[in-house]
């Protein structure tokens, strides 16, 4: 009976190794050619830091990149106040056309991306509104207050409604309620609701393809562009490098949520 | 946890039958989404809508003459066959990934608590990461002059370099490696919930591992894999990027199509149609999803 328990354990390592390798493997040998001396062949022939310098001096990445971050912060703050503003309506008010509104708030999320992509475009074009930045963030925030309800909707499960009615009972206004007791509460979920529709925003792509105009492009479109022209390792290296931004949140975000957890755990107990 | 949950939930009704008389300040609440979404999200559809029911001029301009010769033209085999390789790409995707991910997530679970975050972060970070980024690696690997060639033909099995990009095994390897991720988690957080016990109980009661595994784990368990089925099969459906960059001109889907129409030959009635068509395939897709795993709550 062990000696079966300890196959099937290695087994499953055995498996888990594989699917890790075959979730890896390709991240790290384009990590790895970032670093190849040679610019066309897939033969190392020697360390170099020469791409990730030839990036730094490359001014369309660096104008991309600040095109991303305004469109991504400008989307995720106002997404977030009109997403907390919906996921507040409909946690604690019951109304007519509630289901419908419901269903209607999750469409943004299930239609396909270039679908949206397409029909803003065609929106755009109809209203004769150039493309550019502000389009991009338009789009962006429609697409963003969706995710925004839902994830602060899920934590407002949690918020206790009397808490509310005791700081009015002791005499606070609806205003002073709200800033001073509402809003400190559900504060981490306001906050996990602007992150993801930061990331959101700063990965997208399809949407972006589509509703941005020539001087605005973002950073996954300025990607898209050197990939379409053919693997070069500064590609790599700017892959290497937006690699590296993502495993360090993902690394700091997980850090958060196990460190709240020990925390709480013997406050339960 | 569960009682105060329950506590606060029946708070909440309490306090929404109170003011019910107060509709009017939700939906002054909802009145930004209500307009942002009506504007920019739903009269945009309307215009694609419209548009594929609608004849073009030589100019490329929508009269208003209804028509639905852009959905007819769906059917020319040329288009057809798009169609047809989108949808049997979305469900050999969606079967794959669950076959992989399955006993991944089953072992992932059953991991020593010391190394299970460690574990748990390594197979959440791939989810996190840009699709380009991700697509872009196998490009490195499989490109004519790649690490996979420059391998064989040193190794001398092989004198020419293969094509293996630009094929539909390519588009599908890109496909199956994109979406593994969004697999391996739902179903890991429902095995993760499964109650040892039960297990336990099965056993004891003299069933044996594959008939526990049959009918208790997998139904169980069942609602992570539906969960893992929405996340891959609707977007893997309308994919875009990795038949562009995987598949090149040759191994196009519906979502290069509706780009070409909208972008390349510029005849956005006919990808409208194409665009009504990949919606109308979600939606029904996801209602009869929805009847066949009576499942609330997800999308």
């Amino acid at each position: 009976m062990t000696v079966r328990r300890s196959g099937i354990r290695v087994a499953a390592g055995a498996y888990m190794a594989l699917i890790f390798l075959f979730l890896y493997l390709p991240i790290g040998v384009l990590v790895a050619y970032s670093f190849n001396a040679s610019r066309l062949q897939a033969v190392w022939t020697g360390f170099t830091l020469d791409w990730y310098r030839e990036l730094f001096d490359d001014f369309a990445i660096w104008a991309a990149t600040s095109n991303s971050l305004v469109v991504g912060v400008v989307s995720a703050v106002v997404s977030t106040v009109i997403g907390t503003m919906a996921a507040f309506a409909l946690h604690r008010y019951s109304f007519r056309g509630k289901g419908a509104f419901e269903a209607f708030l999750q469409l943004p999320i299930v239609i396909p991306e270039i679908v949206m992509g397409v029909a803003l475009l065609a929106f755009y074009v109809l209203i004769e509104m150039p493309l550019g930045l502000h389009t991009v963030t338009i789009a962006h925030i429609a697409f963003n207050i969706s995710f925004v309800t839902v994830v602060v909707r899920a934590r407002l499960y949690s918020f206790d409604f009397t808490l509310e009615e005791a700081a009015m009972d002791l005499g606070a206004n609806r205003w002073q309620t709200f800033f001073r007791i509402t809003l400190p509460l559900i504060a981490p979920g306001v906050a996990a609701g602007f992150l993801i529709a930061l990331t959101l925003s700063l990965d997208d792509f399809i949407i972006a393809f589509f509703t941005a105009g020539a001087g605005s492009t973002t950073l996954p479109m300025q990607v898209y562009s050197m990939m379409r022209f053919g693997v070069t390792p500064k590609v790599n290296a700017l892959s290497t490098l937006i690699l590296l931004v993502v495993v360090t949140i993902a690394a700091v975000a997980q850090f958060i949520v196990q460190g709240r957890n020990g925390k709480q755990v013997p406050e339960e107990e | 946890m569960a009682t105060l949950h329950e506590l606060t939930r029946q708070g909440a009704l309490h306090v929404s039958d109170v003011k019910r008389h107060k509709g009017l300040r939700a939906h002054v609440l909802l009145l930004p989404a209500y307009l942002w979404l009506g504007l920019f999200f739903l009269f945009p559809l309307l215009i694609v809508v419209y548009y594929s029911f609608t004849e073009r001029t030589p100019l490329g301009d929508s009269i208003p003459v209804f028509t639905l010769e852009h959905y007819a033209r769906l059917w020319d085999p040329l288009y057809a066959r798009i169609l047809w390789r989108s949808l049997w790409l979305a469900v050999a995707t969606t079967l794959i990934t669950i076959l992989l991910a399955y006993p991944f997530a089953y072992a992932l679970a059953r991991t020593p608590k010391r190394w299970k975050n460690l574990l748990l972060l390594l197979s959440v970070i791939p989810f996190w990461t840009n699709f380009l980024i991700r697509t872009y690696a196998w490009m490195v690997i499989l490109r004519s002059n790649g690490l996979l060639n420059t391998a064989l033909m040193s190794l001398g099995v092989i004198e020419y370099p293969l094509s293996l990009l630009y094929t539909p095994g390519a588009v599908l390897l890109g496909l199956v490696y994109g979406f593994l991720p969004f697999m391996i988690l739902p179903i890991y957080v429902a095995i993760e919930r499964l109650e040892p016990s039960l297990l336990e109980a099965s056993a004891d009661l003299g069933a044996k591992p594959w008939q526990t595994f049959l009918r208790v784990t997998l139904p169980l368990t069942a609602p992570g894999i539906a969960a893992g089925v929405l996340l891959v099969f609707v977007p893997a459906l309308g994919m875009f990027v990795i038949p562009d960059l995987m598949g090149g001109a040759k191994v196009s889907l519906i979502g290069n199509l509706i780009q070409n129409q909208f972008l390349g030959a510029r005849n956005w009635q006919f990808g409208s149609a194409a665009s009504v068509v990949l919606m109308a395939l979600v939606i029904v897709g996801l209602r009869l999803y929805k009847r066949f795993f009576k499942m609330e709550g997800v999308f």
